[in-house]
């Protein structure tokens, strides 16, 4: 064998990997950071210097608290840290503070929250079969490991974007009431708490004695009491909610996710565009508002009916609800039940209200349980990490990280690629042609829009043209992922009670 | 994996870091009248852009030497004219005449960030890819981990990406010279040699060992048959390659005579700041730049120079195969180092191009790095280097290596004497009596160092006879 070290208990290689990519993410510190910095130290000043009866109801900054309790409280928590950095960070009326102190606290508090994803991660290597013998890079756990601690849109998003994914991540991975306490820090969750609440009657409640469900219920309630329990105390807690959940906002976001959203925004131009010419419509007659102004613009639809935060709810829920009824009728173990979540974050992602690009890293990351496992899933996976990772460049749309993202995406596509590959050796290609020629044609996409585009006449008349582009193009392969994910779901009903051999 | 990944995976992991540490601070910045050697950069596009060549090395109204005048030979002049093509395509400002000194901007510093990492990509990492392919002994993944190493050594990374050179563009070429030689290419090994010798003439350090494998080959074929063609053949290159960088200033004899003049400083004293090598170390305790005349000084540092490299060159002479020209390259860089006149820091990457103890060189920098403003890229890199290199090296060698483990006690004593150091010199205040203490500490630290390198390397070098291929490996 080629790595001659003794094997007896080798996990140095984990650590290697951790290491490695805390490494690059301390030299990231420096790296271009979005307004979610200003964000994250607004939210740090207010539960700092305010009382809890003001933390949802303070609007100095344009960026009020808009997550669960738990989290203000984890920010509180760090507050008395930043204490020992820069205490005029915590100063709420110390707009966009950026102190050299600030950036690397708040940067250092990231990269040691992930601390805790790591942990997450290695416990979840545990429970991949592993073959004797096989040498490192071959793996699963190795690869599973690399595609999870070194994952492009992680290292993107947190490190450089700045937010506090990989942490929660952690919670997300390991505990099984952990819909609860997602619940609680972070609201997004409520994408995957259909299937988690789904699973869990199904599995616990039904199947065993009463005291799992009794219990199962305590902690439920108990955790949503001491999280949420100050602010109902005070009587706050519409505030809290319509905090939480502002529907004001519209349709899509500032940079469409690539999502059904934006197919149907597009189909929307395009139809009203072609009635126009074929003079089927009266130009004055059309609403005006621009699809792609602002962050919180409400817009209407020109052909096609508009859609309203309600038609979201029951196109998200309708999306979902055959997965949900797949493992209620049959939960194939752990992985049925990854495989439902994944359905579910993807539904919701794809049918949601004013959802950030960012969410797709709720599927994909989940998914890269399942891709180490088996091949189907693995070439479902590299569509979707591909594709979901491309679509997070406009995130970044600072020259000077320009060669950071084209390297760190290479790196990721490069290693996941060529792991999963080496890992499911045996039996064919895991893309097809098909595929193949899509991702590639991710290339042209960026060569366009990043290079060709800006030096172009357009650049100043369609300014949001190559963003549409990008959105349209990815929500291509996204709807393609989620269709495939369905299906193999559907699919292999028949596989429950054989050993997990593929 | 397969080898194309891994190695795709390497670059890749290089590039991110060399680009990462970019962001940092750079030589100067921001520090009216003089700035640093980024400032000098653009000032050399700004001379060559502007000036007619026969004005490039002169003292004129239009070119002041005393501001940063070009002091490298010409592949360098070449290099920044063509530089200030393109920076004069996209902004003029950036290479007006006189008005442009000092200038200072984030689109400016990513411009000149980006042409260092052209290069690097062009010249320096393919080098590095083709020689842990071809030159490294051991199995594929023992290749891949080499090269990780060599394209993540910091003192490179921090010094032409923080600091800011183009050092990559000269340690790139000689190591195409290396190749060329080692594949027994030793034309196109001595062209690129001579380019490299003609971007940077501190690539002196490794001429007499070139010199010395080149003619000791060329005798070993016989100096009456085939070995006179070659040593034809290679003269010719290297003076036609010569002619050919030197070409416009061949119309005038003061013209050569006054790019040597600014190439050798022998004007200046024996050292300048604080380095890592004898004479600043032995000023500690005689003040010999005050001392000896200069024309002693010139005399003592060229014959204590010569005396360090001829037992390594004449060996290499009688025995000229791969692995004593490896040796002999260490020893004549440290040689040079130590003991010549006017040597800089950065002198030091020339030898550490070769020897796996990087990490003492990389730490004898650290009083400039913190000047720099780039001590957490420092800290950074050294650490993820130092452990990667640790990691690597203990899970792929086979056997133990004579060169590494030779001295483990004295190797950890190292680590943690330049941890500490490191710490003491941010955190801690020097006494008011010794502002330079701990700048001096660690030149004379890392100097004790390479006195122990040189004086190991030409022990090996001269003392055993033909060694294994599988040691070459630490290389």
């Amino acid at each position: 064998t080629v790595m001659a070290a003794p094997m007896t208990n080798d996990q140095s290689w984990f650590y290697a990997l951790a290491l490695g990519v805390s490494f690059l993410k301390c030299l990231l510190i420096n790296a271009y950071h979005s307004t979610d910095f200003e964000v994250h130290r607004n939210w740090l000043a207010l539960t700092h210097s305010l009382p809890v009866s003001q933390w949802y109801y303070e609007a100095t900054s344009e960026w009020t608290l808009d997550y669960p309790p738990l989290f203000a409280w984890f920010e509180y928590g760090l507050s008395h840290i930043a204490c020992f950095f820069d205490k005029e960070m915590l100063v709420v009326p110390n707009l966009n503070y950026a102190s050299p102190a600030t950036v690397l606290f708040q940067r250092l508090s990231v990269i040691v929250a992930d601390v805790v994803f790591f942990y997450a991660v290695k416990e979840c290597c545990k429970c991949l079969r592993e073959d004797k013998g096989k040498d490192l890079l071959g793996k699963p756990s190795f690869i599973l490991t690399g595609l999870l601690l070194w994952n492009f849109g992680l290292l993107i998003v947190d490190h450089i974007h700045f937010q506090y994914n990989g942490f929660l991540k952690f919670i997300g991975i390991y505990f099984v009431c952990v819909c609860v306490l997602l619940l609680n820090l972070k609201h997004i969750y409520l994408y995957i708490a259909p299937a988690y609440g789904i699973y869990l009657l199904r599995c616990f409640c039904f199947t065993q004695s009463n005291a799992v469900l009794v219990t199962l219920g305590t902690i439920v309630l108990s955790t949503f009491a001491v999280s949420f329990g100050p602010f109902i105390a005070l009587g706050q807690l519409p505030q809290v909610l319509s905090r939480l959940f502002p529907f004001k906002r519209g349709l899509c976001h500032a940079y469409w996710a690539p999502n059904i959203w934006a197919l149907y925004n597009i189909a929307d131009k395009a139809f009203s565009i072609l009635g126009v010419k074929f003079r089927l419509l009266d130009i004055n007659k059309l609403p005006k508002a621009s699809m792609t102004g602002g962050l919180v613009q409400e817009f209407q639809h020109s052909v096609l009916p508009s859609v309203s935060p309600l038609a979201t709810l029951v196109c998200t829920l309708l999306s979902i609800l055959p997965a949900l009824f797949k493992i209620w009728h049959r939960p194939n173990g752990a992985r049925g039940f990854l495989r439902c979540l994944v359905i579910c974050a993807l539904g919701s992602f794809m049918f949601g209200w004013h959802v950030h690009e960012k969410a797709i890293l709720m599927a994909i990351l989940p998914l890269s349980l399942l891709a180490v496992d088996s091949r189907k899933d693995a070439g479902i996976f590299l569509m979707l990490s591909v594709t979901g990772h491309y679509s997070l460049f406009p995130l970044l749309f600072t020259t000077q990280e320009l060669p950071i993202k084209i390297f760190l995406m290479l790196l990721f596509t490069i290693f996941s690629l060529a792991s999963l590959k080496t890992l499911f050796r045996k039996g064919g290609a895991l893309l097809n042609p098909l595929e193949v020629t899509y991702l590639l044609g991710l290339i042209p996409l960026e060569l366009i829009c990043e290079f060709v585009y800006p030096l172009t006449v357009w650049q100043k008349t369609f300014p949001f043209l190559p963003l549409m582009l990008t959105s349209v193009y990815c929500a291509l392969g996204v709807t393609y992922a989620f269709i495939r994910l369905y299906n193999s779901l559907l699919t292999c009903s028949d596989t429950t009670k054989k050993t997990k051999m593929q | 994996m397969e080898n194309w990944s891994l190695f795709s995976l390497c670059v890749l992991l290089g590039l991110t870091s060399r680009w990462a540490v970019s962001f940092h601070s750079y030589s100067g910045a921001g520090k009216p009248p003089m700035f640093g050697d980024y400032e000098a950069q653009r000032h050399w596009q700004e001379v060559t852009y502007n000036l007619p060549v026969h004005e490039w090395y002169f003292n004129t109204t239009n070119n002041d030497l005393n501001y940063w005048g070009l002091d490298y030979p010409p592949l360098t002049a070449y290099h920044s004219l063509v530089c200030a093509y393109v920076a004069k395509l996209l902004n003029p400002e950036w290479v007006e005449l006189h008005a442009s000194r000092g200038y200072e901007s984030h689109s400016h510093k990513l411009f000149m960030r980006a042409t260092v990492l052209f290069t690097d990509i062009l010249i320096y990492i393919p080098a590095v890819l083709l020689y842990c392919f071809y030159f490294c002994d051991g199995s594929s993944k023992q290749k891949v981990a080499t090269a990780l190493c060599i394209l993540l050594y910091p003192g490179l990374i921090l010094i032409d990406y923080g600091h800011f050179q183009y050092n990559s563009v000269s340690l790139g070429l000689a190591l195409w010279g290396i190749l060329g030689l080692g594949l027994g290419w030793d034309l196109f090994g001595s062209l690129a040699f001579t380019l490299a010798l003609n971007y940077k003439q501190m690539e002196l350090y490794h001429s007499l060992p070139f010199f010395c494998y080149l003619l000791g080959k060329c005798i070993k074929q016989g100096l009456t048959g085939r070995g006179f063609f070659q040593l034809a053949k290679i003269s010719l290159t290297v003076l036609v390659t010569f002619a050919l960088c030197w070409m416009p200033f061949l119309s005038d004899p003061k013209q050569p005579l006054q790019v040597l003049h600014r190439l050798f400083p022998f004007g200046r004293g024996l050292f300048e700041d604080k380095v890592a090598n004898t004479w600043c170390s032995l000023n500690v305790l005689i003040k010999i730049k005050t001392l000896l005349s200069r024309e002693t000084q010139l005399f003592l540092s060229f014959a204590l120079t010569l005396l360090f490299i001829l037992p390594s060159s004449l060996k290499l002479l009688s025995k000229p195969n791969l692995w004593q020209f490896k040796l002999a390259l260490v020893n004549s860089s440290l040689a040079f180092f130590l003991f010549s006149f006017q040597v800089h820091e950065k002198s030091i990457l020339l030898a550490a191009l070769l020897m796996f103890f990087l990490f003492v060189f990389f730490h004898s920098m650290l009083p400039l790095l913190v000047k720099d403003g780039l001590l957490l890229p420092y800290v950074v890199t050294s650490l993820a280097f130092l452990f990667l290199s640790l990691y690597l090296l203990s899970h792929l060698t086979r056997t133990n290596e004579p060169l590494f483990w030779y001295f483990p006690f004295h190797f950890w004593f190292s680590l943690v004497a330049m941890a500490v150091l490191s710490f003491t010199s941010v955190w801690l205040e020097p006494p008011a009596k010794f502002p330079d203490l701990f700048p001096v500490l660690v030149s004379i630290l890392s100097f004790l160092h390479f006195l122990g390198f040189i004086i190991y390397f030409n022990l090996v070098q001269l003392m055993e006879p033909q060694r294994k291929k599988s040691q070459k490996k630490t290389n």
